[in-house]
């Protein structure tokens, strides 16, 4: 699916990806969080994006977890230490590697759950980016006992992942800034779950 | 004496805080961690790594946050102080500070700051 390089690559588009949903991902926080989810990703992964040059030839563990660290330094809000916490715990299930299949994907996938919901306390149906990764989760384990090749893998777990994203629009948030706005919310796309979205997609278009 | 720490996504805030502290209790180690780098509302994982080791000495610090990506940041920022006595304590910001500054001031322990914190957020304002 994908070597070291090929890594370096697709966390190159989701930097690029996150510049350009910036303006966008604020506006979702908005009404129901503290209006800043994209300036914070984009301040991040803009610093994330500037260290690739320095990971060429690394580890996929090593880039992943440099990732992490960098996101809980620079992010300065909510999504640098659960963002932070998914990469640097991919990190160590990745450790020593220099090629990842579409199985270890989904052992990342799954340690970045883990991680989020450790951090963060939270689990499903609380409008948060848990949302949208344990649903595209479900749907690429389901694909790959399938037998589906890793392209279309990606492409149900992108399919899932914007599903269970505009789905938080029906959950009132019981996590985070939104659980102040309490149902208020209800409506409102949650903006991790959609940053989450764009990321994966950024990793399926990278690698397809 | 145990250091405190005052982690807020305002740094005036968590100033605020630290100053309304010093009437009552001048001589406190008590320092803020509020911001980010540049001023703006949020959370520094190294503002508060630094606040942490600027009191910190073999009694312990204490840390008092507000709410969210202060809680989380400062959760892994004493992850990665493994061997260090370093403890978030969850309680009213304003009213624990004043508690806990009094209290770390008057040369009370870790421990023994932190049982009485425990009991600031049930104690009612009228």
């Amino acid at each position: 699916m994908a070597d070291s390089k090929k890594v370096l690559k697709i966390i190159q588009a989701i930097s690029l990806k996150m510049e350009e949903q910036k303006d966008y991902l604020t506006e979702l926080d908005q009404p129901i969080g503290d209006s800043d989810h994209g300036i914070n990703l984009g301040r991040g992964f803009a610093a994330v994006n500037e260290k690739l040059s320095g990971l060429e030839g690394k580890d996929i563990g090593t880039i992943l977890k440099t990732v992490g660290m960098t996101l809980v330094s620079t992010v300065g809000g909510a999504s640098g230490p659960l963002y932070g916490s998914a990469f640097m715990k991919a990190g160590q299930a990745m450790a020593g590697k220099e090629d990842a299949d579409i199985t270890d994907f989904l052992t990342i996938i799954k340690t970045a759950i883990e991680a989020v919901e450790l951090r963060g306390k939270a689990v499903v149906e609380e409008a948060t980016m848990l949302d949208a990764m344990v649903p595209s989760y479900q749907a690429m384990e389901q694909a790959v006992k399938e037998g589906k090749a890793a392209e279309e893998v990606l492409n149900a777990g992108v399919k899932a992942a914007w599903s269970g994203a505009e789905h938080t629009k029906d959950l009132i948030a019981t996590k985070g800034r939104a659980s102040y706005v309490g149902e208020r919310g209800l409506g409102h796309q949650d903006p991790g779950a959609t940053s989450y979205s764009f990321m994966l997609e950024e990793i399926s278009k990278v690698t397809g | 004496m145990v250091g405190l720490v005052i982690v807020s996504h305002s740094d005036s805030l968590a100033k605020s805080v630290v100053e309304l502290t010093k009437i009552m209790a001048s001589n406190a180690q008590i320092v803020s961690a509020g911001g980010l780098e540049d001023g703006s509302f949020g959370t520094s994982f190294e503002k508060i790594k630094a606040a942490i080791e600027s009191v910190y000495t073999d009694d312990g610090v204490l840390v008092l946050m507000d709410m969210g990506s202060a809680v989380m940041t400062t959760e892994m920022v004493i992850e990665m102080l493994e061997d260090k006595k370093v403890e978030m304590v969850d309680c009213p910001l304003v009213e624990g500070a004043v508690v806990a500054s009094i209290d770390a001031a008057a040369g009370m322990d870790f421990e023994a700051i932190k049982a009485d914190l425990s009991k600031v957020g049930g104690t009612r304002k009228f």
